[in-house]
């Protein structure tokens, strides 16, 4: 390749030629003040919903489907419960505190190491429930079938149902069935909805962080994610990594039995890691997180696969990893409470609520600098430099 | 992770840190380019600038490939896309990209299929995979992936894989640096040099940085403790009046490149006359095309492609922004017309450009004490 033989400059745009010399001109400072300022402004909106098309985006848990929540379904259908969004609604019926909440699973492939579709389909709505304060009661059922569809791979799902049902003592009480042309699909989906009751024990709500409250994790992140991306067997990479699914009910009662006063709020880290329920619930409840990298747990292998595809486990999701937020008072027993669980062995205090500066997240890195833990724009795509 | 994680110990980072402090003079503001996207992410990624003394800062360079692909290409990217028969193929990253009228994500969603690969090579193979579909790979980047493109061709050509072509938007770095330099208003003390790049071109492409405009070079490797150890490198040329091509990445980079990765660009690629790059305008000699050899793989000639060009609007100043001139903020468009959600210029696009990273962080800087 022969050296560049010549280059063109680069031209310097005017600037602010409309605001002539006559103009007086805002001191930087103040003019960066508004900027942020409008950009605050900005930020505080409800955010609108313009796009065109459903890309992959608004499905990922991120900005995108925040837009699309926040722009177009609470808009129409937000009244009541809803507009809170939280994993379940909360309810009484008659002097009974009730949870209710609905989830569906498109996950490819259908089985992996560590689970499979029907196995999520159970846990995913559990966890919603128990993450709630709720302990699941009955859950209903969906299939959507792809015409041609095994039916020993049927047959195999609906035992894995079964047997994550009888785990988490959930009953599976009602059904519906579809079937699609082959072609859609993708083997089949499965949609679950669920009704716990709520725990007396639990005072929960996203809304109620404070400073001074610490962050407690469930155990090692990202192996859900990480598990999925290697069993589709793109990247070529050889390891050997497990979903983490698994009914959360069992940390949650152990969270209320020893720490239950102290418990402000919970949440499972499902799509967009734990870094997302971070950036949602400092938002809901204005104020700031410090998390120490190096207190998070991360599977080597599932730290090695992270660092070769550029991704962050942080954002990574998981399907049997909670995040709780606990007084300081009722953060080392609490802490004890989840270990205690099998599966929570190695659950974590990961780091404290903040005040300043509201809705954002930081992270002390394991390298020692801090830097912002932002909300996800979209999935988490592998870098290529 | 073993020959990792020596590279991004703390408590060595705390020592370079205080060499760091110990060799800026007080009262002295330094403005260090770091040429290279990846040294970005990786300030980002480990809070660097949060250990560096205030008057020291990092000025993120023209270096992240899928930024400065101007709209013009996306758009003849998505024009390909849409075309009957086509599997357009790119990175993840460039999918996000906008044009001027969507992105590559938003093609797909419109039915175009668009498919996100991680190398050339599966490109290829999805080529082979679909011998009735005529599959079109996005090549972009600097010397670093040009090299694995210019394979993956000479293996398409080697195997007669006739459905298989490319779009090639490969740039270089020198002439995008030496357009800054040349620049009359240029803040900058120093550069942080490009270490994947120079693993292909080697050290000695800079060596005009030092002996034309008199600026420091440190070519560094990508971990944190390579970066705070570049950064003290060109601290120490500057405070005893040295001013040279120094390599910091010597584990990976050699001074004379990788010559049979140049062969093999030399021989698939020629310069363009000129390219376009969002935000800097044009550039002689910056981009690469496929060579007459190669001409018959080459998606732009096997396709009608609009070619349009989509000028940048006339308001933005990236290239001040790049050349540290104005902060993201004194930008006329910043913040109004120029947001993450709907960039105009290279500086917003990633969210490691200057200009994303001061919306989505400013606050951030601002109040670091506070924590």
């Amino acid at each position: 390749m022969a050296e560049p033989t010549g280059y063109q400059g680069l031209e310097a745009p005017g600037r602010d030629q409309d605001a002539g010399p006559d103009v007086p001109r805002s001191t930087p400072s103040e003019r960066e003040q508004k900027i942020l300022g409008i950009i605050e402004t900005a930020r505080g909106k409800r955010p609108k919903f313009r796009d065109e098309h459903i890309n992959m985006a608004h499905g990922a848990g991120g900005k995108a489907t925040q837009r699309l929540i926040e722009g177009m379904f609470l808009p129409a259908l937000g009244g009541g419960a809803l507009a809170e969004l939280r994993d379940a609604a909360t309810f009484e019926v008659a002097g009974l505190g009730l949870a209710f909440t609905t989830d569906s699973y498109v996950v490819k492939p259908l089985r992996f190491p560590g689970g499979s579709i029907g196995e999520l389909a159970v846990n995913g709505t559990v966890n919603d429930l128990a993450v709630s304060g709720a302990r699941a009661l009955a859950l209903s059922l969906a299939l959507i079938l792809e015409e041609g569809l095994e039916a020993d791979v049927l047959r195999s799902e609906v035992e894995a149902i079964a047997a994550a049902a009888a785990e988490a003592g959930v009953e599976i009480v009602a059904g519906d069935t579809k079937v699609v042309e082959r072609g859609h699909a993708d083997g089949m989906y499965i949609c679950t909805a669920g009704v716990g009751r709520l725990d007396p024990r639990a005072k929960l709500s996203p809304v109620s962080l404070t400073p001074g409250d610490h962050i407690l994790l469930s155990g090692a992140v990202g192996e859900h994610g990480t598990a999925i991306m290697l069993a589709r067997n793109e990247f070529e990479l050889d390891a050997h990594v497990e979903s983490d699914t698994r009914s959360l009910w069992p940390a949650v009662d152990a969270l209320l039995g020893r720490a239950g006063p102290h418990l402000h709020c919970l949440r499972d880290a499902t799509r967009g890691g734990v870094a997302s329920v971070l950036n949602e619930l400092a938002r809901a409840s204005a104020v700031s997180m410090l998390v120490r990298e190096a207190a998070v747990p991360v599977d080597p292998a599932v730290a090695g696969a992270a660092e070769i595809l550029g991704i962050d486990p942080m954002y990574v999701a998981n399907e049997g990893r909670l995040v709780a937020f606990v007084s300081a008072q009722g953060a080392e027993e609490a802490l004890a409470a989840l270990r205690s669980v099998p599966g929570c062995e190695d659950a974590a205090d990961i780091g404290e609520v903040h005040s300043e500066p509201p809705g954002m997240v930081l992270v002390q890195t394991g390298f020692g600098g801090r830097r912002v833990m932002d909300q996800l724009v979209g999935d988490p795509l592998p870098r290529i430099c | 992770m073993k020959f990792v994680d020596e590279f991004r110990d703390a408590e060595l980072g705390r020592v370079v840190a205080g060499e760091i402090l110990a060799a800026v003079e007080p009262g002295r503001h330094y403005k260090f380019m770091e040429v290279c996207g990846g040294h970005t992410h990786s300030i980002y990624k480990y809070g660097i600038d949060d250990l560096l003394p205030a008057n020291v800062e990092l000025v993120h360079g023209p270096g992240c490939p899928v930024c400065v692909i101007p709209m013009g290409r996306v758009d003849d990217g998505i024009a390909l896309a849409h075309q009957d028969g086509v599997i357009f193929t790119c990175f993840g990253d460039m999918m996000r990209v906008p044009g001027s009228d969507g992105s590559l994500l938003d093609a797909k969603a419109a039915g175009a299929d668009v498919r996100m690969v991680y190398s050339p090579l599966d490109a290829l193979r999805i080529a082979k995979q679909n011998p009735d579909r005529q599959v079109v790979f996005f090549a972009i980047g600097f010397e670093t992936t040009a090299p694995s493109t210019a394979l993956t061709l000479k293996r398409a050509r080697a195997e007669r894989v006739a459905n298989f072509s490319c779009m090639c938007s490969h740039v270089t770095i020198v002439p995008p640096l030496r357009a800054l330099l040349e620049s009359p208003d240029l803040r900058l003390d120093g550069f942080i040099g490009p270490g994947h790049v120079s693993t292909i071109v080697g050290a000695r492409p800079f060596e005009f940085i030092p002996a034309d405009y008199g600026k420091p070079v440190v070519i560094a490797g990508f971990e944190p403790l390579d970066i705070l150890h570049a950064i003290s490198m060109i601290l120490r040329q500057l405070a005893t009046g040295r001013c040279e091509v120094e390599n910091q990445y010597t584990r990976v980079v050699p001074y004379e490149g990788n010559l049979r990765a140049l062969e093999v660009m030399a021989e698939v690629f020629e310069l363009r006359p000129h390219f376009e790059w969002r935000g800097l305008g044009f550039i002689s000699h910056s981009g690469l095309k496929l060579s007459d050899a190669y001409a018959d793989l080459d998606a732009e000639q096997r396709f009608a492609v609009p070619g349009l060009r989509v000028a940048d609007p006339k308001a933005c100043q990236c290239g001040e922004v790049l050349k540290g001139v104005i902060k993201p903020w004194e930008c006329k468009v910043f913040g109004t017309a120029c947001t993450p959600e709907r960039p105009i210029g290279t500086c917003m696009v990633s969210s490691e450009g200057a200009c994303a990273a001061y919306y989505n962080f400013g606050r951030f800087a601002r109040e670091r004490e506070v924590v």
